[in-house]
Parts: C-alpha cells; sequence; structure tokens
C-alpha cells in the first residue's frame, strides 16, 4: 500500500469575510512530486502555509505522514516540521548572515552539530547545490536564483524527507528556471524526496510533475498527470494552461477592491 | 459601537496582550543568554556604541542648557553657585533616563522594528518558524536583553557629560568655581538621596530599556502589506515608545519619591 506523505482534508479558510480555502482535499504520495497550480488569489501560497502549521484551518485539517499539524501542539509541530524543508519565494534568507552560516543555521540553532561535523555537513549541501564560491558572500550581493539555491541548500540541512518549493522559479530566466526544475527532479531522484511545487510556470510544471493538481476558487479542480491536464476538456484549465484572456476564468479582483476601499 | 470596538479597541487590547506575552516569552528563554551571549553583545554593542555620539552631544548640551538657565534664574538671589547639586539631581533622577531613553527609541527602536518587520513581510520570520527556530529565541530575546542591560550604562553616561556641560557653563559663563561645583556634585552623589537618585536613575533606565525593545519587536512581529506596513510599524514602534516611557517614567517617580 502506498504511503500518503501530506494529506489536506476539506480544509477551509477566510480572512476576514474572503473565503480563500472552501474544502481542499489533496493527497500526495511518498516520494511523489506533486504541483499545485492555478490563478493568484486561489490560496496556493496560503495551502502551502497550511502544511507547513504555520496557518490553521477554519475547518479541516492538514496531514503531515498521517499526523495532523493543524492545531498541534508546538512539541508536535516541531517534530513534524523537522520532516519538512520549505524553500520560500524570495529564500527567505537571513540578511545580516553569510550563505555559509545560513545554510548553518537550522544546525546550530538545535544545536544538531559543531565544528568539523557542521562544516562537513554544510560543505556538502554547498557543494550539491553548486554554492562554494558563493558560501563568504551575504544574501544581498547574489542574485535571485542563488538566493533560492541557497534557501534549498538550508532547507535540505535538516534531512527532511519532504520539500515545499513556493514559486522557485518566479522572477528567473529561463535558464535559471531550468537549473531549479533540475534540482528538483535531481532531488526526488537521488534523495527520494516527497515534493509540492506551488508554481505558475507551466513549462516547469511539465518538467518536473509527477501529478498536478489545479487549485481554483479555494478547491482541487482537477488532478491528474501533465499529459492529463494538456489533455483535460475543461475550459477553465485549457484557458489557465494557454494563457488565454477570453474565457470562463473569474479573473480575482478581491484585492483591488480591497485597496479601493480603504 | 460593535464596529468602533473591532477597529480601535480590539486591536489595541491585542496589540497590549501581544506584547506583555513576548516580554514573558523573552524571559522565558533567559536559560538561552549563554548560548545567545554573541548577539547579545551585538545588540549592546548597536544600541551602546551606536547611539553613543548623538547621546554624548544631546547629552552635554543638555547640560549646558539647564545649566545656563538654572545658573541664570538662581542668580537673582546670589544662589548660583547651586547648579551642580540642582543639575546632579535633575539629570541623575530623571533627565538622563528620559533623553537617553527617547533617542535610543527614536534610532535603536526604530531600526530594530523596522528590521523585524522587513523579516516578516519577507517571509524570513515564516521561514525560522518553520525551521522551528523560536524567532523570539532568536531575535526578541537578544535584542531585548541587550537593549535593556545597555539603556542604564548610557543613563550613566549621559548623566556624567550632563554634568560636565553644565561645569563648563558655570565656569566659563556664571563664574562659579569648578573645584566647589564638583564638590557639590561628589557631595549629592555620595549622600544617601543622592545614591537613591543614582539607582532610581538606573532602574527607570532599565525598564525603559525593556519597554523599547518589547514595543519595537512586538511591533516587527506584527508587521503586515508589504514596504507600507513596515513603514506604518516603524512610526507606530516609535510613537508607543514615546508614549511608555512618559507614562511609566511617572509612574517609577512616583512610586519613588512620594
Amino acid at each position: 500500500m502506498e504511503t500518503i506523505a501530506i494529506e489536506m482534508k476539506n480544509v477551509h479558510k477566510a480572512f476576514g469575510e474572503r473565503k480563500i480555502l472552501k474544502g481542499m482535499n489533496l493527497k500526495v504520495k511518498k516520494g511523489e512530486t506533486m504541483v499545485i497550480l492555478g490563478p493568484s488569489g486561489t490560496g496556493k501560497s496560503v495551502s502551502l502555509k497550511h502544511l507547513t502549521g504555520l496557518l490553521d484551518p477554519d475547518m479541516g485539517e492538514c496531514l503531515i505522514f498521517g499526523e495532523s499539524i493543524s492545531f498541534a501542539a508546538d512539541k508536535t509541530k516541531e517534530r513534524l516540521r523537522s520532516k519538512l524543508g520549505v524553500l520560500f519565494q524570495s529564500g527567505a534568507l537571513i540578511n545580516w548572515l553569510t550563505v555559509y552560516e545560513n545554510v548553518a543555521l537550522p544546525l546550530r540553532e538545535h544545536k544538531i552539530a559543531d565544528g568539523e561535523e557542521l562544516d562537513h555537513i554544510v560543505m556538502e549541501k554547498l557543494r550539491w547545490l553548486d554554492l562554494v564560491p558563493a558560501k563568504d558572500t551575504m544574501p544581498s550581493n547574489i542574485s535571485g536564483g542563488m538566493k533560492k539555491r541557497v534557501g534549498l541548500a538550508r532547507a535540505l540541512t535538516s534531512q527532511p524527507e519532504i520539500v515545499m518549493y513556493d514559486e522557485p522559479t518566479s522572477g528567473l530566466d529561463p535558464v535559471m528556471s531550468n537549473v531549479i526544475n533540475d534540482l528538483v527532479v535531481r532531488m526526488q531522484k537521488e534523495l527520494g524526496l516527497t515534493s509540492i511545487v506551488v508554481t505558475h510556470d507551466m513549462n516547469s510544471a511539465y518538467r518536473i510533475a509527477d501529478r498536478i493538481s489545479f487549485l481554483y476558487e479555494g478547491q482541487v479542480l482537477f488532478c491528474g498527470t501533465s499529459l492529463e491536464i494538456q489533455n483535460s476538456t475543461n475550459p477553465v484549465i485549457q484557458q489557465f494552461i494557454h494563457g488565454k484572456t477570453e474565457g470562463p476564468m473569474v479573473l480575482d479582483h478581491s484585492e483591488l477592491k480591497q485597496v479601493k476601499s480603504n | 459601537m460593535k464596529k468602533y470596538f473591532e477597529k480601535t479597541i480590539g486591536p489595541t487590547l491585542d496589540a497590549i496582550g501581544f506584547t506583555v506575552l513576548l516580554l514573558f516569552r523573552a524571559f522565558a528563554q533567559s536559560h538561552q543568554v549563554f548560548f545567545k551571549r554573541r548577539e547579545i553583545m551585538e545588540q549592546m554593542f548597536i544600541a551602546g556604541v551606536g547611539s553613543l555620539f548623538v547621546v554624548s552631544i544631546v547629552s552635554i548640551f543638555t547640560g549646558m542648557i539647564m545649566g545656563l538657565n538654572t545658573g541664570l534664574g538662581l542668580r537673582d538671589f546670589g544662589a548660583e553657585g547651586q547648579i551642580g547639586l540642582l543639575l546632579t539631581i535633575t539629570l541623575t533622577r530623571e533627565m538622563s533616563p528620559f533623553m537617553t531613553s527617547l533617542i535610543l527609541a527614536a534610532s535603536v527602536g526604530s531600526a530594530m522594528a523596522a528590521e523585524i518587520g522587513t523579516m516578516k513581510v519577507s517571509e524570513e520570520i515564516d521561514a525560522l518558524e518553520v525551521m522551528s527556530i523560536d524567532p523570539v529565541r532568536y531575535l526578541v530575546m537578544p535584542r531585548i536583553f541587550g537593549f535593556s542591560v545597555m539603556v542604564p550604562i548610557l543613563c550613566i553616561y549621559s548623566s556624567t557629560l550632563g554634568i560636565l556641560g553644565g561645569a563648563i557653563v558655570g565656569h566659563f559663563q556664571l563664574g562659579i568655581d569648578i573645584m566647589s561645583y564638583m564638590q557639590d556634585v561628589y557631595y549629592r552623589i555620595s549622600s544617601i538621596p543622592g545614591l537613591k537618585d543614582l539607582y532610581v536613575g538606573v532602574l527607570k533606565g532599565y525598564v525603559f530599556g525593556l519597554i523599547i525593545a518589547t514595543v519595537s519587536c512586538s511591533q516587527g512581529l506584527r508587521t503586515t502589506g508589504g514596504a507600507i506596513g513596515v513603514g506604518q510599524t516603524t512610526r507606530q514602534a516609535v510613537v508607543t515608545s514615546f508614549l511608555m516611557v512618559i507614562f511609566f517614567g511617572y509612574v517609577i517617580t512616583a512610586i519613588f519619591y512620594k
């Protein structure tokens, strides 16, 4: 029987009167790369925040290897989070630490390793992601692509079983996007990691996904392989994957309305 | 009425609760002080050495202004020689902790709020939480501990410079004998009421330091909404710190000088 690494069960979330998730269900198998696609404002990043325990749902729950991270006690959250690595959209590097120190941060803070052992682990990750020449550089002096790789190296230091990527290729040139895409594929093959990737980038999705979930209006509208999504007859999916401006998709103007009302 | 509560009183109570809880959570991390000694020292350096120049200039000139004004007023009664005594009381008990805290709230406190606020909006705080690194232990505790230790030291430094400023004005503009001025200062500081002024001043510095650092970190951690949010956070941190320093300054004075 296949092990389910990540599960979202009927997750609802609203911010004020704005409902973001309206009963989201998702299952990701161990070792699988699941890409979450969808237009802006449909709750892709909010889903990731629920899966990492940064947000608790109004209804439903999120499970990591069968254990709920929603509303979990601090100790349980800490234990479940030790199985997770997250690559944030901007890399989320600590600005006053060098690349090396950023990667070493979880090991130092949790007192997992020190001295030569710490150096060995950090250098291994830096070598793996081709970051050794930049190890003494400050985050403000490196490119966007490099920041993401450093964020990835940091996410990998605690040897997670699941890695979550929030828009890993956004703001990157096509070559750097493919470098990141190849890394995601390589990590799955070499380390056997389960991955969830939130993206808008169709090329990236086709390249890395085992399965794709299409999120629309707070629910999973479609879940299947790259080929299945391309062959889908759903007009919303067809409009999105081909980037057409005309179609049935309801564009999200709620943020604009909010700005106007302020 | 309900809408008013939701928009003003509710968020204010929420902010107060969050800030008080943050202070308790920082103290609950006291056992990490040795492990975090480097970060605490860095914060002491930022608060202390970083603001030394401004504190020095403001303190000397405050001492000079107060010395001149008081001296000219007392000259009518032939008592301008008493400015050493008066300046020592005023500066150690009230003015130095007050001035130093306001300077630090505006310079270091605002930077602290902006720094943590920027980290919040750029997902760095989220990243820490996902790595199970408690932001209170990693960011807040070193700032509160480092800052609150440094403020009383700066208060004593500021009092010393203010008294020296008074001596310069007293000697060159009011014609007071510098030895007699210093004897008055020494007499006051070595007396029981003078020592009380000193420790009340130090206590005020410590309390103000706690307030400024906690308020700034709290505002930073509650930042939302990008660059505008960071700006609002910074302004709010400085304004709240000012008001709290004035309020608690009065409370401490009222407790110790009934």
